[in-house]
């Protein structure tokens, strides 16, 4: 499924992340070719919603380096807006504006940070949600809608901007186990239309489905990183091991 | 949600004992020897008549001063709030400037401002400087409900979740984009009631303009006074005043309740 590229559409060099004198990551290496989607998995506490952030250009990162499409970027640059708007990320707790209806969320940021007008804006926020099975939702407010249905707005959201890669923050976590199933589904969809997608999450089946490649991460390392059969089923890592075996007794 | 009704009896009960309440303070008000000639000073029917298209007529002051006092303090209250929550190290200066301006004009009686600027500047004769009265009055009560009004909105936007920016700029958009799209709307619904309740105090600190010789209602009632030194004219200026105030204090009460209500449907 993944054709790899020469360059990578986002790539970690030996990034590192502190808050105070708590290291949060201690160096990730990691690249995504175009196409491809890894899974991110550990623990709370491992890093996961960091490491995200920090490649959303949401947080500085202390040492390192962020490319995107082989361009070093930093949250600290002048132009990290502009940069941002090819990164989408959708959070754990889906932050709709709740005064804005459906459509005027995902709008928003074509109107405003690309500069569409407010009828072009508005179409392409209708097409997306249409993609994403939402279409009779669109003039309606948030609140009014199930967790699943807001998550799968927020993911509208975040590609309505078209951005090169996609980063999700355990975005089934805060939802009712019978809406998980079709938040997946429609992340599943999106891997086979190709999107790029660097995905934390603690769905292990999930994982073994959609993803090329899973990588775990536990206290800010990544311990172990192969294609999803390889590390889901033979972990070489024995702290992947009983990270998995923990999992699983659940 | 809607509060449960009140019982009919529950409305006979209340309504008996707001009359008895009513009819013990004028008994007791009554029953004073000297309530004739208090009727007499204060209270003069026929003289509240005579004193209310004069003191109506004035009262345009007023109300040519709240209105413009409010447009201008919606903004400018904003920018105050804004300028307290920049975050650059640059702009330090201008966090520091915002912090003195509203503590100064917050701790300041409205009185001593008003003398300040409505006689002081004046006495300055600086050539360009406007010497009208009703400009210095206006320029007191926006520096002083500014600074009330910026402590609102500051209240208001900082009761907006952080995740709401961060979703923001998330999507690409820029720190004023952010402010401007999502944090300040919702900031500015939540902070309605509180608004409109400064803006009340406002309305009714307009009769400081009288002190600069500005011939407002209060004024007006107070030269019908010194003619014959009966008080009642200053009752019809009160009575003005509520009219005007009074569909604002209700309407308030009836927004705060009604997010009461809307927030508890959120939490079902």
């Amino acid at each position: 499924m993944a054709k790899r590229r020469a360059t990578p559409v986002i790539e970690f060099r030996g990034m590192r992340k502190s808050y105070g004198s708590a290291t949060v990551l201690h160096g990730i290496d990691l690249a995504l070719a175009e196409h491809e989607v890894v899974c991110l998995i550990g623990a709370s506490g491992s890093g996961k919603s960091t490491l995200l952030r920090c490649a959303d250009l949401l947080e500085p990162i202390d040492a390192g380096s962020i490319l995107l499409d082989g361009m070093p970027v930093s949250a600290e640059d002048s132009d990290a807006d502009v940069k941002r708007r090819a990164l989408g990320i959708v959070f754990q707790g889906f932050n709709l504006f709740p005064h804005m209806s459906v459509v005027e969320n995902v709008a928003l940021a074509p109107r405003v940070a690309l500069g569409l007008s407010h009828d072009e804006a508005d179409g392409r926020a209708r097409t997306f949600l249409a993609q994403l099975g939402l279409a009779k939702k669109a003039d309606a407010y948030p609140d009014s809608l199930s967790g699943g249905q807001q998550q799968r707005v927020a993911i509208a959201r975040a590609l309505a901007t078209e951005p090169r890669v996609l980063l999700l923050d355990e975005i089934t976590s805060a939802l009712d186990p019978v809406l998980v199933a079709e938040v997946l589904e429609t992340l599943r969809a999106l891997a086979k239309s190709g999107m790029t997608m660097l995905i934390a999450t603690h769905e292990m089946s999930f994982a073994a489905d959609v993803a090329d490649r899973v990588a775990y991460l536990e206290g800010g390392k990544l311990v172990e990183i192969g294609s999803a059969k390889q590390v889901l089923r033979k972990p070489k890592d024995a702290r992947t091991k009983e990270f998995l075996r923990r999992v699983r007794s659940r | 949600m809607a509060a449960p009704r009140r019982s009919r009896k529950g409305t006979l009960v209340a309504a008996i004992s707001t009359i008895i309440a009513c009819i013990a303070v004028a008994a007791v008000v009554g029953s004073s020897a000297a309530w004739p000639e208090v009727q007499h000073a204060f209270f003069n029917g026929e003289r509240f008549a005579n004193a209310l298209p004069s003191v109506w007529g004035a009262f345009a002051i007023n109300v040519q001063l709240f209105v413009f006092a409010e447009l201008l303090i919606l903004p400018i209250g904003l920018l105050i709030a804004l300028a307290r929550s920049v975050q650059a190290p640059a702009l330090a200066p201008l966090r520091l400037f915002a912090m003195v301006y509203v503590d100064f004009f917050r701790g300041v009686p409205s009185i001593l401002v008003i003398y300040l600027l409505g006689f002081g500047v004046p006495a300055l004769q600086i050539p360009g400087l406007p010497k009208d009265p009703f400009f210095w009055a206006l320029v007191t009560l926006v520096l002083i409900y500014s600074a009330y009004v910026s402590e609102v909105y500051r209240a208001g936007l900082e009761s907006i979740h952080p995740s709401q920016e961060r979703a923001a700029r998330a999507l690409g958009l820029s720190r004023i984009q952010s402010l401007r799209h999502v944090v300040i709307p919702q900031a500015f619904r939540r902070v309605i009631p509180p608004l409109l309740n400064d803006f009340i105090g406002l309305q009714k600190d307009t009769a400081l303009v009288s002190i600069l010789g500005v011939v407002d209602a209060f004024r007006r009632a107070q030269i019908l006074k010194a003619a014959d030194f009966n008080f009642t004219p200053l009752m019809t200026t009160a009575v003005i005043f509520l009219v005007i105030t009074f569909p604002m204090t209700r309407f308030v009460d009836w927004l705060a309740a009604r997010d009461r209500a809307a927030q508890l449907g959120e939490q079902r």
